[in-house]
């Protein structure tokens, strides 16, 4: 009788046992999978730039390093790339809108894997590194200069070292001292006076000043993370240890970004990016110019001479499908911007293409309300997550920065 | 004896439990619901050709511009040449079109159409809708692909 009995007991302690060590696993083998596709040991090695044939020559990313630092570079020699891309802050400047020679409309962007993107701005007005590199440099709150004071500056202050990389200057003994198609109206006058072949010299060496920085910023790249950590020992069976083991927060908060609340949607791959543009409700600024995004960049992107269909490319065409493929029209790109990387974006507030939210507590709850766009369609939908979860997202976003 | 009825009773008691925590766990379970249709060769809408969409390189890749090939039979087999094709297409359960715009951009012979410029940017369903206008009529043909 008590042998039955303490069978019995046994029997329903061994079941027991076996109920809760078959309990949910960490992540399942979907989660799992998710989980090493945005690890950074998945990032693809960096492709070259067939349109800029400079872009892995090292004395043209060494001369280009040296312009992104140099605030000669400007119209009142006050203003350099490296104003805004702080090199000790993740190549960004901490402020809701960046400030050069004036108050600009824009968050500016960090730089890690820059090179990687088909697209740059928050809106994709440009399509390569090069041509977006020289968009500030004569946009008049940013550097404020002029392409042929800009030329006129490379042969005095670095002639030598430009010729050794791209060959012989160009004469510019006759061009003007100030002049661009972008500039002043007095600039503008001056640039259409020139001669076509002048405008053309001058439009080559400003070219390849673009080349020789994104020389330079094609090596700024995202380093490794907690979360990567993490994924690797994930992906491999080993057990998490020291600073890779998450905390059961973190946990939650990686499942409820692949999962409910479908973060991994957009920011997906090993930049936690789609590299596209979105409509995610995010409300304007007062005070700020009317911001449409993507739908007013594409006119922009197709008109700018340097764009890959432009002859300053270097290369054949066959680099510029981004370009000739991009969507032109329909409601979706109104308001639409660039999904962003969010490696390192726990330590860089405020977020969003003006500075918008100044905590990521602010953005998870934004994307929770989900409210709708000023203009255009939000393409996100309420997720109503309790204060639990969102609290848990931010504490898995913070593993990408530590 | 009465106490050895007991035990059982008990045994089965537990036994029950056991099948039903089972129960409960398979019912919760993931299944395989009936998705889209992933066929990649069918009919047009109407039934004037036979389309086949298959990516040129034979894999996808999320988020890299890739060619896809479009081949066009007529019904009865033939290779459909000429044909004027317009590309859409969207994620139907984000309410959002596609990313790039692709082209028919080369014709590539025995029906074969280089679908260019496709970009799948995030995982679920995709589709793309095709409008094909040849020598036998105008037609339209929807593939579904999942990521």
């Amino acid at each position: 009788m008590r042998r039955l009995t303490s069978v019995a007991c046994l029997l329903a302690l061994a079941a027991l046992a076996l109920l809760s060590g078959c309990g949910e696993p960490q992540f399942s083998d979907a989660e799992k999978k998710t989980i090493a596709s945005l690890a950074l040991n998945t990032l693809p090695s960096l492709k070259p730039d067939t349109t800029n044939q400079y872009a892995d020559v090292p004395a043209a990313a060494a001369l280009g390093s040296t312009l992104f630092f140099d605030a000669g570079m400007s119209r009142h020699g006050t203003v350099s790339c490296s104003t805004c891309h702080k090199i000790d802050r993740q190549f960004q400047d901490d402020l809701p809108q960046a400030v050069g020679v004036g108050h600009t409309n824009r968050r500016t962007m960090p730089l890690a894997g820059v090179a990687r993107n088909p697209w740059y701005f928050w809106d994709g007005r440009r399509d390569s590194l090069w041509a977006q590199a020289l968009t500030p440099l004569e946009n008049p709150l940013e550097q404020a200069g002029n392409r042929a004071a800009f030329a006129h500056y490379i042969k005095k202050r670095f002639g030598e070292r430009y010729e050794r990389i791209f060959g012989p200057l160009p004469d510019l003994s006759s061009v003007p001292a100030n002049a661009s198609p972008l500039g002043s109206d007095a600039e503008k006058a001056v640039w259409n006076a020139m001669p076509a072949s002048q405008q053309d010299d001058v439009n080559r060496v400003y070219a390849n000043i673009g080349k020789a920085i994104a020389a330079f910023e094609r090596s700024i790249e995202p380093g490794q993370t907690r979360f990567d950590r993490f994924a690797i020992d994930l992906a491999t069976g080993a057990k998490p240890e020291g600073d890779a083991a998450f905390s059961p927060e973190e946990v939650l908060g990686l499942k409820l970004f692949i999962g409910k609340a479908n973060c991994v949607t957009c920011h997906n791959g090993a930049r936690f990016t789609d590299n596209a543009f979105h409509n995610t409700g995010v409300p304007p600024v007062d005070g700020l110019p009317p911001d449409r995004g993507r739908v007013d960049a594409v006119a922009l992107v197709e008109a700018d001479p340097f764009n890959c269909l432009g002859k300053f490319r270097d290369g054949d065409e066959s680099a510029c499908r981004e370009l000739r493929f991009m969507v032109k029209d329909g409601p979706q790109i109104m308001r639409a911007y660039k999904t962003p990387s969010l490696r390192g974006a726990a330590d860089r507030p405020p977020y969003m293409h003006a500075g918008q939210f100044s905590t990521l507590d602010e953005v998870v709850a934004h994307y929770s309300k989900a409210p709708p766009s000023v203009e255009g369609v939000s393409e996100v939908h309420p997720l109503d997550l309790s204060d639990r979860e969102r609290a848990a997202l931010v504490a898995f976003l913070k593993t990408l920065s530590d | 004896m009465a106490s050895i009825w007991r035990y059982i009773l008990a045994g089965l008691g537990l036994a029950a439990l056991l099948v039903g925590i089972v129960a409960v766990v398979y019912l919760t379970l993931p299944h395989s619901a009936s998705g889209p249709d992933l066929s990649r060769s069918k009919k047009t809408a109407n039934g004037l050709f036979v389309a086949s969409f298959e990516p040129e390189r034979g894999v996808i890749r999320q988020g890299e511009l890739q060619s896809w090939l479009l081949t066009l039979k007529t019904a009865a087999g033939a290779p459909v040449e000429g044909a004027a094709i317009t590309v859409s297409g969207g994620m139907p359960q984000h309410n959002h079109g596609l990313p790039t715009s692709p082209q028919a951009t080369d014709y590539l012979g025995e029906g074969r159409y280089r679908i260019d410029g496709v970009k799948f940017t995030m995982s679920g369903w995709w589709q793309l809708h095709f409008g094909i206008s040849a020598a036998a009529g105008s037609d339209s043909v929807v593939f579904n692909i999942v990521l």
